[in-house]
């Protein structure tokens, strides 16, 4: 498009300044570093040592549901309230707020699904150093140490976690500014009224002293507060040439996590950086700020798109989890007493019986709120998860179509364009369930709009794809264009739903429209209207097969400081700096909302976003944002999607192709092949990219493409029974080895391979030129199954595999069975009748098991049970199918075509009996140098019970 | 599990009279029949396995080139007939068999999904043979014009290429003409430079004359006024009165100093002043000027103004920048004029009379020196019309050769687009293709020009490489390629612009028809489907 530079001129000036200041890579001089963001500098200079907190036992209460207590720093006598909570699951919760604040602090809201469930906490010692509660049935005990406080939880002798061990907790209490005049009015009128009152009180009432001592915050503690000396950066704070006016003052919060045997730590996302996390000492902290990073650069600690303040700590014996929920700034350092020390220096400690242990130390440092925190106690990866679950809920159930391949460019040019394309899929036989719609589409970047001359017949545009069961994706941002003739921003404004500014006009910034408003996406009744702009006949040209993408939404604001919104802004009468990190997790909900609502509540919908937070997972789908068409982009893909998981993101994809620049055939070859094997799989460019779609490089390239494309569907079945799985769970989909074989350390820090539940095991090509991979094959009595040649394999071993360019290793695990559908159709829903193959991979005792879950694939029926779930299980030469779910209802067509058994010997009759008693001989074919026995077309109905018995 | 039929009775019509039935698997074309034969075993069309007849399209892909399912989906890589009867019969991949999705016109791969299928292979049929027909009436008319621009072409390559001969032949001439003239030129123009250097040194000796009678006149009234008692000489005394005159500017202008400056004697005569006077020049403020009235008065402005030496200095600065550009326009209307100052010396323009001292203009050439320079430039100005004619002759040759080189097509039925340019106006854009030129972008309401690229060459396949143009090297993208084009030429009896697009960023497509590109309609297939069934 040439019109680009014309139409965008003010915008691409903006966009030169930004990035025409350096090279292809990031700008990191647009960003903070901690020492450049006021409060993290701060919080980050107090050292390690006694901390100046003591726990005030005498105020200490225990009902049924909490403990409570006071806290008191005895630098200036503020008071905090500390509550702790024993939840159901075998989860601590740890609130910490200051006891009176100046005024409401911030907690953040609709990211729990409900209140936690409490269980009761019981005390079982108490003397003047501190107190003991058991923490439910288990020998775990929480001891809270009055001085300096401190809280360890402790199982048998073993301590699990520690808080304030390292006296890092720091609170910034809110306070009245004392460098103005009129501070200074009222702090001396107030002391003066202060003096009068304590003559009269002593007169009046001769418990007053006493009472002071206890009764908090008295006056005699304020004013020794208002001593404290004044910082740079508390009152106001210039990055740039921006100034956050901060007329709260300082309040940031922070506090010290010990974790005693742990070298391994996880989560934190979004950071493009390894699975295992790094210690922070010799550089920033990890950060969590939502940021559009432009072209954003490997391996560091630098915020970029989304937040979720979730850690993993795992050792061989137990894995733990730490949520942090808050949704300012956040950083968090870690430091480890072993990560200097090299093998040998380990080793030498061995030997020497150096007593030291392990142990890796956090901190986490907030711009604002409160501390709010869950300790998820474990013991097992599975048991974090479904703890982590039970607070902020599980993976959204997709529609079993976004589970298929996406097609995207920034931009499909017009109607035309995308006819072409979607022939394009056709002549090439490569199936495609999306095709999508970037910015371009819109008229004049008016989301909910279409361009009048390029896209001026949506419907028809969307009814040709429904003729072909395939879908569109049309992108609606959060930014909404400055203009009176649009009727969105004209209700948005009337209703007041846009953000304020600190003066209190609607906040302008500047984004792909040019001026645009944000609305205040933290509002119910924002969120209610927005969702209600996605009814049919409210969002004009859309049809059921259209979905939604939101991106932009940290939010982007190009002329804001550090590219997104300045932190005065207001959402009512709480600052932007209080929810920055949620912005984007409202955006997603509301949209969501709305596809829901369409259709009356009855259809799932299908929302990705680039900005998250804890929670995100249960709206729809995210992607690793603006990625770049570079090796080393594809091989970050991996971690990046792995950390995700973790911390229950599950529908998470990279770019396929890499967004800016353009890839070699070879990397997109081999990024085809490892999107086919993530969860969510989306080919995207840039729009000054040349156009990229499989067929244009060539037909052997075209070949190898259209082979990745296939085996994704072809484990459709697989894939659509892991996210409801996921769903039900909190589970990842995509999981690194060490969830799966959790004692084994060295799958730990493994993350160029992964695993799709328990049962794939994933090793893409990664390296340009690769001739050949070394794939970990983790379980010493496991057995791995080449799924193209069916080689069998031992576990646990580093396995060399000679790859080609149409290599995509692959393994089953030995043990499982999946259900695939080998029959390529255009698009998933073509597929929906058609057969199963199972593929039975026998372990090392001969026996193999798997689920199947069938539903209608795109509606909530299933929450009415209308589905199948049905258990195979290979035992004593039997294969059978059971249903898992009897009282639930659905009838497929679909029949099993085959039954593959790896690693097989070879029978002499199969029997086939089905639910009615009646018995088939059944045909098959033996492979004998491989053990691979294909039985041929048993034809049973998928959804039935029946044994097939092998003599 | 459902079980379908596996033969599909299929009715055709055969040379329009004779109605056959003819039995074979779904899916099968009748070309292949002979390998699908009833009740005998099957060998897959590779030849890697023989299989029982009943397991042809019974739903279960058996044979690796899936020729044993033409009818299902069973095989990945099956091929599925359609007759289209009415229409034009072809495969679809065995995949789209049951998909729900119509393929076929005749709905015939749509047999067991529930898809609720019309056969239209009767009206794409029709469609299909009006369509064909109006392309072949293009295409006839076309051919037509085709060999008319043939002709043209011979014609004017003809024209062309004789042209040239009488070009190269007039070119000699110009040649041996511009040698004459550049020798009458350098003829001419040795006298007029001597008498112009003649008349230039009297000039400069006349007004060193000038210059030297007002310093006399100076150094007496300068006397006048320091001889403040008026006995004849200036003393020491009388010199301290002009503190600038200080030597050392440190604010005393002591008698050593004073004494200093009047050759260590107390005072001087006349004469002697005339020496005294050299080194006191630069610093002597006159009396009259140190005595200033309030800024603002008409006077002093103008006795400022008449104030020789300084004047110079005090020129406003943002006079010169005009001064400049009065020249540059000057210059631009000269451009034609040589550079010779072959007229009596310039009039003056008022502002640059502040430049001149006072000796006043240079006075006019002598009527000798003035003919040498007439006659100069008269040679001067015929030699270069002479060197411009040759210049011209010389393009005309480059030009025609270039032309006469291009590759305009086999026959160069494409030379008529030479030189020409063809537009097309979208909502935004007016598109400009100039073949073989280049093409061009222009917004419809105001704004610059963008090049989308320039000639570049014939970019067809290479069984057709006049059917497609590539332009080149445009202007560049932000962070992108240049612009470039890529023309697509289809058979039309116009020559016009019928589209254009960006498909990729910076690289635009543009659809555009002529004659030119049309074939011999004898020579192509009438468009008659291809009647492989009957």
């Amino acid at each position: 498009m040439a019109t680009f530079t014309e139409r965008m001129g003010p915008v691409l000036l903006f966009w030169l300044g930004l990035c025409l200041s350096g090279t292809w890579a990031v700008d990191k001089g647009n960003f903070k570093t901690c020492d450049q963001s006021a409060f993290c500098k701060r919080q980050r200079a107090i050292t390690p040592g006694e901390s100046p907190y003591r726990a005030l036992l005498e105020t200490m209460e225990l009902t049924n549901t909490k403990l409570t207590l006071q806290l008191i720093n005895d630098n200036n006598k503020v008071r905090l309230l500390l509550e702790l909570y024993r939840l159901q699951g075998n989860i601590t919760r740890v609130k910490i707020n200051e006891l009176k604040p100046l005024k409401p602090r911030y907690e953040v809201p609709d990211v729990l699904i409900r209140e936690p469930p409490t269980e009761p906490l019981s005390l079982l010692s108490q003397d003047e150093n501190g107190v003991v509660l058991s923490l439910g049935a288990e020998s775990q005990r929480v001891i809270v140490s009055a001085r300096p406080f401190r809280l360890d939880i402790v199982e048998g002798r073993d301590v699990l976690m520690s808080l304030n061990s390292r006296g890092l907790l720091g609170f910034e209490h809110l306070r009245m500014r004392k460098d103005t005049f009129s501070y200074k009015v009222t702090s001396t009128v107030a002391s003066v009224w202060d003096n009068i009152k304590r003559v009269f009180s002593s007169q009046a009432d001769p418990e007053a002293d006493n009472k002071e001592a206890t009764d908090p915050p008295s006056q005699v503690e304020t004013t020794k507060e208002e001593e404290e000396k004044v910082e740079d950066g508390m009152w106001e704070e210039t990055f740039k040439s921006h100034t956050d006016s901060k007329p709260n003052g300082p309040s940031a919060v922070s506090l010290d996590f010990s974790l005693p045997g742990v070298e391994h730590v996880y989560g934190i996302p979004e950071h493009a950086d390894t699975l295992k996390l790094k210690t922070t000492d010799s550089g920033d902290p990890y950060r969590l700020y939502n940021l559009d990073v432009f072209q954003y650069e490997l391996y560091n600690p630098m915020a970029l798109y989304g937040s979720v303040p979730v850690m993993l700590a795992h050792n061989a014996q137990r894995t733990t989890g730490i949520f942090w929920l808050n949704a300012a700034e956040t950083w968090v350092d870690i430091s480890s007493n072993t990560a200097g020390k090299t093998v040998f220096g380990k080793m030498l400690d061995y030997v020497q019986g150096s007593s030291e242990t392990p142990q890796t130390d956090v901190r986490w440092i907030s711009e604002s709120g409160i501390i709010d925190v869950f300790l998820m106690l474990g013991p097992t990866p599975r048991e974090v998860f479904s703890q982590y679950a039970s607070l902020t809920g599980t993976q959204a159930f997709p529609p079993l179509a976004s589970l298929g391949y996406h097609q995207c460019r920034w931009n499909y040019n017009d109607q035309e364009d995308v006819r072409a394309v979607d022939a394009g899929f056709d002549e090439h036989d490569i199936p495609y369930d999306f095709i999508w719609l970037d910015i371009e589409h819109t008229d004049g970047k008016r989301y909910f709009t279409w361009d009048p001359h390029k896209f001026a017949s949506p419907k028809e545009m969307l009814q040709g794809l429904m003729d072909k069961k395939r879908k569109m994706v049309a992108i609606v941002d959060p930014h909404i264009k400055v203009d009176t003739n649009y009727k969105i921003h004209n209700e948005i404004r009337s209703r007041g739903f846009y953000i304020k500014n600190k003066d209190g006009a609607d906040y302008e910034g500047w984004c792909w429209p040019g001026s645009a408003g944000y609305p205040d996406f933290t509002r119910p009744d924002m969120r209610a209207w927005w969702a209600g702009q996605f009814a049919y006949d409210q969002y004009e040209g859309s049809m059921e097969n259209l979905y939604t993408w939101n991106d932009m939404n940290e939010p982007s604001v190009f002329n804001g400081p550090e590219v997104t919104m300045h932190k005065d802004a207001l959402h009512g009468s709480w600052e932007h700096r209080d929810v920055h990190n949620l912005y984007g997790f409202y955006v997603q909900m509301a949209t969501a909302q709305g596809l829901i609502e369409r259709s009356g509540g009855v259809e799932r919908p299908f929302v990705l976003t680039r900005a998250f937070f804890a929670g995100s997972q249960r709206l729809g789908a995210v992607w690793t944002g603006d990625n770049a068409a570079e090796w080393d982009h594809l091989k970050i893909s991996i971690p990046m999607c792995l950390s995700l998981g973790l911390v229950g993101i599950s529908f998470c994809g990279a770019d396929v192709g890499g967004f800016f620049k353009s890839p070699s055939s070879e990397l997109l070859v081999r990024w085809y092949q490892t999107g086919a094997y993530q969860p969510f799989f989306r080919a995207h460019a840039h729009l000054d990219t040349p156009r990229r779609e499989p067929w244009l490089f060539g037909p052997e390239n075209t070949a190898l493409i259209r082979e990745a494309v296939r085996q994704r569907y072809t484990f459709l079945p697989y894939w659509y029974q892991l996210f409801y799985h996921a769903y039900q769970t909190g589970e990842p989909v995509m999981r690194p080895l060490w969830v799966e074989y959790p004692q084994d350390p060295a799958t730990f820090a493994l993350d160029d391979e992964f695993l799709l539940g328990r049962d794939l095991l994933v090793h893409p090509v990664t390296e340009e030129g690769a001739r050949g991979v070394t794939a970990y094959l983790p379980g010493k009595d496991e057995v791995w199954f080449d799924i193209h040649t069916f080689q069998k394999h031992n576990g646990v071993q580093n396995l060399y595999i000679p790859v080609t360019m149409s290599s995509i290793p692959v393994f089953q695990r030995g043990g499982s069975i999946i259900p695939r559908k080998l029959r390529v159709r255009r698009s998933s829903a073509c597929m929906e009748d058609d057969p199963y193959t199972l593929y039975v991979a026998l372990d090392n005792r001969r026996t193999a098991e798997g689920e199947l879950y069938i539903d209608d694939g795109h509606t909530f029926n299933f929450e009415k049970r209308e589905f199948i779930l049905r258990k195979f299980s290979f035992t004593n030469n039997v294969l059978s199918s059971v249903n898992l779910e009897p009282d639930a209802q659905f009838t497929t067509k679909s029949w099993v075509e085959r039954i593959i058994i790896l690693g097989a010997s070879k029978p002499s009759k199969i029997t086939l009996r089905t639910s009615d008693d009646q018995e088939n001989q059944l045909e098959f074919d033996f492979d004998a140098s491989m053990s691979v026995l294909t039985i041929r077309k048993p034809g049973m109905n998928v959804g039935a019970d029946w044994t097939v018995t092998l003599q | 599990m459902i079980m379908f039929g596996h033969f599909v009775l299929l009715l055709a019509l055969f040379g329009g009279a004779m109605t056959v039935e003819v039995l074979r698997p779904r899916g099968v074309p009748l070309s292949k029949r002979q390998f699908y034969e009833e009740n005998k075993p099957f060998t897959c069309l590779d030849g890697t396995r023989t299989i029982p007849f009943d397991r042809i399209n019974d739903d279960y892909c058996d044979c690796p080139d899936g020729s044993d399912e033409p009818g299902t989906a069973a095989c990945p890589n099956g091929n599925f007939h359609c007759t289209n009867a009415g229409f034009r019969p072809g495969f679809i991949p065995s995949s789209r068999v049951n998909d729900g999705i119509c393929d076929c016109c005749d709905t015939t791969d749509e047999y067991n999904s529930g898809a609720d299928c019309q056969n239209t292979c009767r009206e794409l049929g029709r469609k299909e043979k009006e369509e064909l027909q109006k392309i072949a009436e293009i295409a006839k008319e076309g051919f037509m014009l085709k060999k008319q621009l043939i002709q043209e072409a011979k014609q004017g390559l003809e024209e062309k290429k004789s042209k040239l001969g009488d070009v190269q032949n007039s070119k000699k001439d110009l040649e041996a003409n511009v040698e004459a003239l550049r020798t009458v030129k350098e003829t001419a123009e040795k006298p007029e430079k001597e008498a112009k250097e003649r008349h230039l040194k009297a000039w400069e000796e006349q007004k060193a004359a000038i210059r030297m009678e007002k310093d006399k006149a100076r150094t007496a009234e300068v006397f006048l006024e320091l001889d403040d008692d008026s006995d004849g000489f200036v003393s020491v005394a009388e010199l301290q009165s002009h503190p600038e005159l200080d030597p050392d500017s440190d604010g005393s202008f002591t008698e050593a100093e004073a004494q200093g400056l009047l050759g260590g004697v107390d005072q001087v005569d006349t004469v002697a002043f005339e020496t005294v006077w050299n080194n006191i020049k630069e610093k002597y403020v006159s009396e009259s000027n140190a005595d200033v009235p309030p800024p603002g008065e008409t006077p002093q402005e103008e006795t400022q103004d008449t104030t020789s030496d300084n004047d110079s200095e005090n020129y406003p600065d943002e006079d010169i920048p005009e001064e400049e550009d009065n020249d540059d326009e000057e210059d631009d209307e000269d451009d034609d004029m040589d550079d010779g100052d072959y007229k009596a010396p310039p009039t003056m323009r008022t502002d640059e009379k502040k430049d001149e001292d006072d000796e006043g203009p240079m006075p006019p050439y002598d009527q000798e020196t003035q003919a040498l320079i007439d006659a100069a430039q008269k040679a001067r100005d015929e030699f270069n019309e002479a060197e411009k004619s040759l210049r011209e002759v010389e393009d005309q040759i480059r030009n025609l050769e270039k032309e006469i080189s291009f590759d305009f097509g086999p026959s160069s039925e494409f030379a008529y687009l030479y030189s020409q340019c063809y537009e097309l106006t979208t909502s935004e854009y007016v598109y400009r293709l100039c073949p073989f030129n280049k093409v061009s972008q222009k917004p419809k309401f105001g704004g610059s020009e963008t090049s989308l690229g320039m000639w570049g060459k014939w970019a067809g396949p290479e069984d057709n490489i006049y059917s497609v143009m590539k332009y080149e090297h445009g202007t560049g993208c932000w962070q992108g390629p240049n612009r470039s084009t890529t023309v697509k030429l289809t058979c039309g009896k116009e020559t016009i612009v019928t589209s254009t697009s960006e498909p990729s960023r910076c690289e635009y497509l543009m659809e555009f028809t002529s004659p030119a590109i049309c074939q011999d309609p004898s020579s192509i297939d009438s468009g008659h489907p291809d009647h492989e069934e009957l």
